[in-house]
């Protein structure tokens, strides 16, 4: 009885037309593409985006020069410059991400005792010159100025899985 | 309209003048069509993928295919050192005209064809032969091995499966008793040769998708293997002439599928108060639906399968039904002499 079931098959096309059915099917169900940039997929608390250095509610800067991060940053992207500020407080001279340089890899925000440098939620730091890449200390506080609401948010809402 | 030509400008300008005038009210609209042709099939495939397709260029992206023919039309058009310069220039020309001249015998309506010659079914299988000149020519003068490569399986794939459209139109021409194609129309009135002739129609329609190198069958482009096949040293107007003509001829075999087994311009179920052309350009769009739909849904035939199936199933196949056909005529008495 297969055999005759099978023949039947074959020389109606069964599979033939069951495939384009199904692919006809699909036709008429939504779409899954985004229509990136005015719509954009959901973002993990823990995404590693750019990188900023935060600031305290009292606008002193977090970073107090351990040089932790740029000593575990395994692409060597971190460059730190310290001395003692004339408060006598142990600040950056210089704070520079080589962002070519970086691999995205989070260790220099795990390595932070205080929670300066963090990576944010932002992926679209795309430049037109090599050179705009490689972020000075200016640069980095300045993208914490500009997403510390949401940076703060992130933390909060990753810390009860710390 | 004809006498008003002649009228004005007399016998022979008034002729040459509204025969002009005829060939652009084909040629023009068959060309926003084959552009608008590669817009639908970006849609529907997208649709079919779950993707949106073409959404920017314009609302809903519908100005793309003029954006994308512009684009084609300003860049260079490179011609490869050890190229055949003629031939390497003159293969998509052909291919490019071969697939509009066709159009010359195809019914749009009652008394709508170009020429309406009688051996119209003879002249669409002959031009549609030809059209693998433009693809061999193309292969040999690019002086590329993929190139080659790519041209050499269309010649094998085009003549393959030619044999089993050969034994189809045979047996359509038996049923009709003429090879004008507005008598083939006119001899599907009572009904359409798709109910009688159902398995040759799919085979027809099978072999049409090999014949335009169009998925399953596009072995002689098959990017995968062959980075484009035949076309892959053109660029620029070039290239966009043998794109026009491969979707050109697309729509040329759907309107063969149509006029042959679809009733032409017939209206089904009696809704004759819609216009013949507009049955017909509805017919046409369905069958070029379906060249969409089956691109979406299978992946390429193998080569040897690709020869297996034309070979060893269509062309048994398509004369057994032949002599089944002239069996049933001949017995029934419905045969034409």
């Amino acid at each position: 009885m297969s055999f005759f079931d099978r023949t039947a098959r074959d020389w109606l096309l069964w599979e033939l037309f069951s495939g384009m059915a199904l692919t006809f099917r699909y036709m008429f169900k939504p779409r899954v593409t985004i229509n990136y940039p005015y719509e954009k997929g959901p973002l993990s608390p823990r995404f590693r985006g750019e990188h900023a250095l935060r600031r305290y509610p009292n606008g002193e800067e977090r970073c107090i020069a351990c040089k932790l991060c740029e000593a575990i940053c395994p692409a060597q992207a971190i460059t730190i410059e310290a001395e003692p500020r004339d408060d006598g407080s142990r600040r950056t001279t210089r704070y520079d991400i080589d962002m070519t340089k970086c691999i995205y890899c989070g260790f220099c925000q795990e390595a932070c005792p205080v929670d300066a440098i963090v990576e944010g939620p932002n992926f679209e730091f795309a430049t037109e010159t090599r050179a705009e890449l490689m972020y000075d200390k200016d640069k980095l506080l300045a993208n914490g100025d500009r997403w510390e609401v949401e940076l703060a948010a992130r933390i909060e809402a990753d810390a009860p899985y710390r | 309209m004809a006498e008003f030509f002649t009228n004005l400008l007399g016998a022979d300008l008034g002729g040459l003048v509204w025969i002009v005038l005829r060939i652009l009210a084909i040629v023009l609209p068959l060309l926003l069509s084959v552009a608008y042709l590669t817009y639908a099939e970006r849609k529907v495939l997208g649709a079919m993928q779950l993707r949106k397709g073409p959404n920017v260029v314009g609302p809903f992206g519908l100005t793309q295919p003029l954006a994308d023919g512009l684009k084609l039309f300003f860049k260079e058009t490179i011609i490869p050192t050890d190229a055949n310069k003629f031939v390497f220039l003159l293969a998509p020309a052909l291919t490019f005209i071969l697939a509009l001249v066709a159009w010359a015998v195809i019914p749009f309506f009652e008394g709508g064809a170009l020429t309406n010659i009688n051996v119209g079914i003879l002249y669409l299988f002959a031009i549609s032969s030809l059209g693998v000149y433009g693809i061999i020519m193309a292969g040999w003068a690019s002086n590329s091995k993929y190139a080659f490569l790519g041209s050499m399986r269309s010649a094998a794939q085009m003549v393959s499966y030619e044999v089993s459209i050969g034994f189809v139109l045979v047996a359509i021409l038996l049923c009709v008793g003429s090879l004008n194609l507005t008598d083939v129309v006119h001899a599907q009135s009572k009904v359409w040769f798709i109910v009688p002739h159902l398995p040759l129609f799919i085979i027809f329609y099978v072999s049409g998708l090999a014949e335009t190198n169009r998925l399953p069958f596009d072995l002689p482009e098959g990017e995968s293997e062959l980075v484009a096949g035949y076309m892959v040293e053109y660029s620029a107007m070039t290239f966009a002439l043998f794109f026009l003509g491969e979707y050109a001829n697309m729509i040329l075999m759907s309107g063969m599928i149509t006029t042959l087994f679809l009733g032409g311009w017939l209206a089904p179920f009696g809704l004759t108060f819609i216009p013949g052309i507009v049955w017909f350009l509805l017919k046409v769009a369905v069958m070029l639906f379906g060249f969409l739909w089956v691109r979406a849904t299978f992946p390429r035939y193998r080569y040897d399968q690709l020869m297996r199936l034309g070979w060893k199933v269509f062309l048994p196949f398509s004369l057994f039904w032949l002599v089944l056909t002239a069996g049933v005529l001949e017995y029934t008495g419905l045969m034409v002499r």
